[in-house]
């Protein structure tokens, strides 16, 4: 129904050309916002949770939505550190660098994930598969060292357990719950 | 010898606090009925009287800054209540929205109704979900109860309130950059004068007060000024939440009366130091504020006493380290952090901050040199009292603050192009394992979402 909407009006010229039915929840944002230059953060905000991340696309539509200059929209996303303007993998790892993980030897897991899939850590691998990235704390030091694979938090890691495990989730087939 | 105190946290156990049935029955809601009663500026000169001092770090004389916000002018006046709490270890704002949101809403409701303001914003980080959940929830059950919305309780006044969540800058916890960061621009610093009271949000008056600040206005309209003021010192009345973190056995928020010492608190309410380990040094008030040593325990829990001992109350995140950690490192830590979080509008912060954490780089990977000290000396003294805010000043304080009173342990490192020996390197990174107390059933989520840890 969204969709067929959002196409039509994409006929007429208004809304995303593209027809995405996620623009049309994101001119719903833009609408109850009443299209107004202060609500960027917000609107931001919204973008990310339809997209997982903010494409150039999405930042020049949300620029000519509310009507502010596309270098206004892009310094602001840009300078905070929650919005990401790249699409993350199929799958995730991210290791705890908190003081406890790391004093288990965090780093060498790190290290590991890195060689093996020829990645740096905050990046994703070429094919989108895998994001290999670290974090703060968990807040789980007692399990230390954490890697946080796909969302689910494996405890007491060894590099050779968290290649092993990476491995293993790789090569299943995508599942809803992989991010 | 003073005593841990409840007032602020006092509905913290309680386990349906967070809702307005809880609050209430646990005495919450008595004091709005009571301020709504009261002339805006009787309230005012009430909060002065009462001493409060701001606890958002600066200890701005809370009564003060909102008699200076001027009237008649035509234009709206708002409250902004400033919980983008990102100091580093820093987590009394957060418990408090989660356990008892109501206590932030009524004094709210009590400071519009004190300002004359209709319209209040509150600014929370974008990382504290649970506690924005929280506080929505209140919201809806406040505006539906008539505590909130058009002519609260029948008194004619309007008080209504906005959620903003931020996006994860440090910076925005500076007030000026908040304001600007509320009307969805770059969190950046603005230039002062004029100041928010005269033009701060959309060019209006505008009051920014702490969380606590304001959870402190209910207690002091419902008790009265005389009670407010037998609690905590002459010059800072009153209790404060302090967060202790770092090597001590029970980390984690507690209150406690104005005039305590650190040492009562690390001893009584975290039961001491992890492992027999001694106080090597603490930050009193977060990183911001100049690191102390083991000498410093007896310092009184007051913004002048802290500030006489040569620190800053701040936030009192009590950040405590052992004589197994290294200062350097610790140091090192904190200036990763400024670097990452400076805003980039003015150069001695953006460009100071960058090379302090080179020259950290540099001496902890055992390439140090003798006059890497002189260089920190500089860059410091060129960084303090030269930025457009607060924050290049911060960064400044435990590199100072070290350099002081650890001197030997850098040139160590310098000469021998290692930490001395008896120092567990690393250890100097706990900054915040305060969940590990007060256990509950959601402050560690079963599973953590990956994309919430980039």
């Amino acid at each position: 129904m969204a969709e067929a909407r959002t196409a039509e009006r994409a006929a007429q010229g208004e809304g995303h050309p593209s027809g995405d039915e996620r623009f049309a929840l994101l001119d719903k944002t833009l609408r109850k916002a009443r299209y107004q230059q202060d609500q960027l953060i917000e609107v931001l905000h919204v973008a990310q949770d339809l997209f997982g991340h903010l494409s150039e696309d999405i930042l020049i539509y949300l620029a000519r939505q509310l009507k502010l200059p596309p270098s206004r929209v892009y310094g602001v996303a840009t300078f905070y550190h929650l919005f990401s303007f790249t699409a993350p993998g199929r799958h995730s790892a991210t290791v705890c660098m908190g003081t406890a993980c790391f004093v288990k030897g965090a780093e060498e897991i790190v290290q590991q994930l890195e060689a093996a899939h020829d990645v740096r850590s905050g990046q994703t691998t070429e094919d989108g598969e895998l994001t290999v990235s670290t974090a703060r704390c968990v807040g789980s030091c007692g399990l230390a060292p954490v890697v946080v694979v796909d969302g689910v938090v494996t405890s007491h890691q060894t590099a050779e357990s968290t290649l092993a495990h990476v491995g293993e989730v790789l090569a299943k087939e995508p599942t809803e719950a992989s991010t | 010898m003073a005593e841990p105190i409840a007032v602020l946290s006092s509905r913290y156990d309680v386990p349906d606090a967070h809702t307005l049935e809880g609050y209430k029955r646990e005495g919450g809601y008595s004091a709005l009925p009571q301020a709504l009663e009261i002339a805006p500026g009787d309230l005012v000169a009430m909060v002065k009287e009462a001493g409060l001092r701001g606890r958002g770090g600066a200890g701005f004389p809370t009564g003060v800054k909102w008699s200076f916000m001027p009237k008649g002018t035509g234009k709206p006046t708002y409250l902004v209540v400033n919980a983008d709490e990102s100091e580093p270890g820093t987590f009394k704002d957060r418990e408090l929205m989660e356990r008892d949101p109501f206590q932030l809403l009524e004094g709210i409701a009590i400071a519009c109704h004190a300002l004359e303001s209709e319209r209040a914003f509150i600014y929370i980080r974008g990382e504290y979900l649970f506690p924005g959940m929280r506080l929505e929830e209140a919201m809806t059950e406040a505006y539906a109860a008539g505590y909130l919305g058009d002519d609260i309780l029948g008194s004619g006044v309007n008080v209504h309130v906005t959620l903003h969540y931020g996006a994860g800058a440090y910076i925005c916890g500076e007030e000026t950059a908040l304001l600007d960061s509320l009307e969805g621009r770059r969190g950046q610093p603005r230039l002062r004068p004029p100041f928010p009271a005269v033009a701060g949000l959309y060019a209006s008056p505008t009051a920014v007060n702490n969380v606590e600040s304001i959870a402190n206005v209910p207690w002091i309209v419902e008790r009265g000024v005389d009670w407010y003021k037998s609690l905590g010192t002459e010059k800072s009345a009153g209790t404060k939440l302090v967060c202790v973190s770092g090597e001590v056995k029970r980390p984690g928020n507690y209150e406690w009366p104005m005039g305590a010492t650190f040492r009562e608190i690390i001893e009584t309410s975290c039961e001491g130091m992890l492992d027999g380990r001694e106080v090597r040094f603490f930050a009193p008030g977060g990183s911001s504020t100049p690191l102390l040593t083991a000498e410093h325990l007896d310092v009184e829990l007051d913004f002048d006493a802290v500030a006489a001992a040569g620190s800053l109350l701040g936030t009192a995140a009590l950040m405590v380290y052992s004589d197994k950690t290294s200062v350097v490192e610790a140091a090192r830590n904190w200036t990763k952090f400024y670097e990452h979080e400076s805003c980039g509008k003015c150069t001695p912060c953006r460009e100071g901050t960058f090379w302090l954490s080179q020259v950290y780089d540099r001496m902890l990977s055992g390439g140090g040199r003798p006059q890497d000290l002189q260089i920190l000396d500089e860059v410091c003294d060129n960084i303090f009292g030269r930025s457009f805010c607060a924050l290049g000043d911060a960064a400044t304080s435990p590199i100072k603050s070290s350099l002081k009173y650890f001197r030997d342990e850098y040139e160590h490192l310098v000469e021998h192009g290692r930490l001395p020996d008896g120092l567990e390197p690393h250890a100097g990174i706990i900054t915040d394992n305060a969940a590990r107390h007060r256990p509950t059933d959601f402050a560690q989520p079963a599973t953590v979402r990956a994309g919430s840890l980039r």
